[in-house]
């Protein structure tokens, strides 16, 4: 039996708050890899970025590391990494990936497995990691000056992506528009979210900004977290879930 | 002008024939544990448990005669208990998503009567889909329009368009369901086997 790659997904990202779109990117990222035959996905890392990123409405990180670990607590293989937000500044994505991979490296020089029948199915091969995304980052690829041209390149040549679509969004149009996407596109893995899920961040922000119920959209230990440390309110003091103030 | 003081569930009954539709007790009991966050949205299962499918008025009817049952039986003496909500009695409105205000127009589905009552007795609430249009399905319905000031028509501010049909889909082929059903409820349907047309559980995306 040929034996699967294995592969760690990171996904980088505000995550401001996490919500249960995020949680899904991985979810479906990892059922598409099991379907190709071809890979055993081992772990998912989430790394919040860095604070001097300055995004508006950005809570610090220390919050949003706390929100997505309790999001975690009831996933057995994602993980949140808060390297990337304790950094003294922002850092670009390659530069993550690099320091991700060169850990799975350490690791798995550390420990040596001598039973080769306890993993059946992933190969004792070095772990892929692989970039997890939303369809919508393909597009920002071609935004001028966002992106180094030779960061593009290393992410699709020496790491790989997964890119979970979005309505709106055609992530094949967008590999086939730009050359380097089109050179590494057989590392480009495009996975469909077979359910529209668009709890985009921004909209939970501007529900909870106005008092609004965010239940079933994130998961209840984040809303709490939230509440407890006022997040997400314009200053407004908290109503509590539905009652009237 | 209103305090919203219960939610209720209200699972089908199985002889509705509606395509996989699963036993109305694992229904319950998915609900039930859906639920278990909630404070205030509780689910009943009497309807699932008469005879026969009855008609959504009459299942109306039923939790109203309810209410003014419980009503009667709880005197307050201290009216400052409930500064929000008035001694009067709780109105039972109809929850639902625009798609169905839609449904109203579909021939010899609904009786014009049941209509009525529902729309003038009791009143809509409808969460609006995208795709719906609403203000539309009310303006081309003389009775809705009558009515209208007992339709409410909130909107879901955040695009989420979980259907319970591609859930079931998406089971059916061993994908994950995680973060887009309570963990509870994934746990029960695995525990049940349901949804799986009849292949063994695959188990959380490990590989079989």
């Amino acid at each position: 039996m040929k034996n699967r790659i294995p592969v760690v997904l990171l996904a980088c990202g505000s995550f401001n708050p996490i919500t249960n779109m995020h949680l899904r990117l991985f979810e479906v990222a990892r059922d598409h890899l099991h379907q190709t035959g071809m890979y055993q996905v081992i772990e998912g890392i989430i790394s919040p970025v860095n604070d001097s990123y300055g995004k508006k409405d950005l809570v610090a990180s220390h919050h949003r590391v706390a929100m997505a670990q309790l999001a975690l607590q009831t996933s057995d293989w994602i993980r949140v990494d808060p390297w990337e937000s304790e950094q003294a500044q922002w850092i670009e994505t390659v530069k993550v990936l690099r320091h991700h991979r060169s850990q799975l490296l350490k690791s798995s020089a550390q420990t040596e497995d001598p039973d080769p029948s306890k993993t059946p199915s992933a190969s004792a091969a070095l772990p892929e990691l692989k970039l997890l995304c939303g369809a919508d980052i393909l597009k920002t690829f071609q935004t001028p000056n966002l992106w180094k041209e030779e960061h593009i390149q290393e992410i699709v040549e020496k790491f790989g992506l997964v890119c979970v679509s979005r309505s709106g969004h055609d992530p094949k149009g967008y590999i086939l528009d730009s050359p380097i996407l089109r050179q590494f596109q057989h590392n480009i893995h495009l996975a469909r979210e077979p359910i529209q899920n668009e709890i985009s961040a921004t909209k939970i922000r501007k529900a909870l900004g106005q008092g609004q119920s965010v239940k079933y959209l994130l998961p209840d230990a984040v809303i709490t977290y939230i509440r407890d440390h006022g997040l997400y309110n314009n200053g407004s003091s908290w109503k509590g879930k539905g009652k009237i103030s």
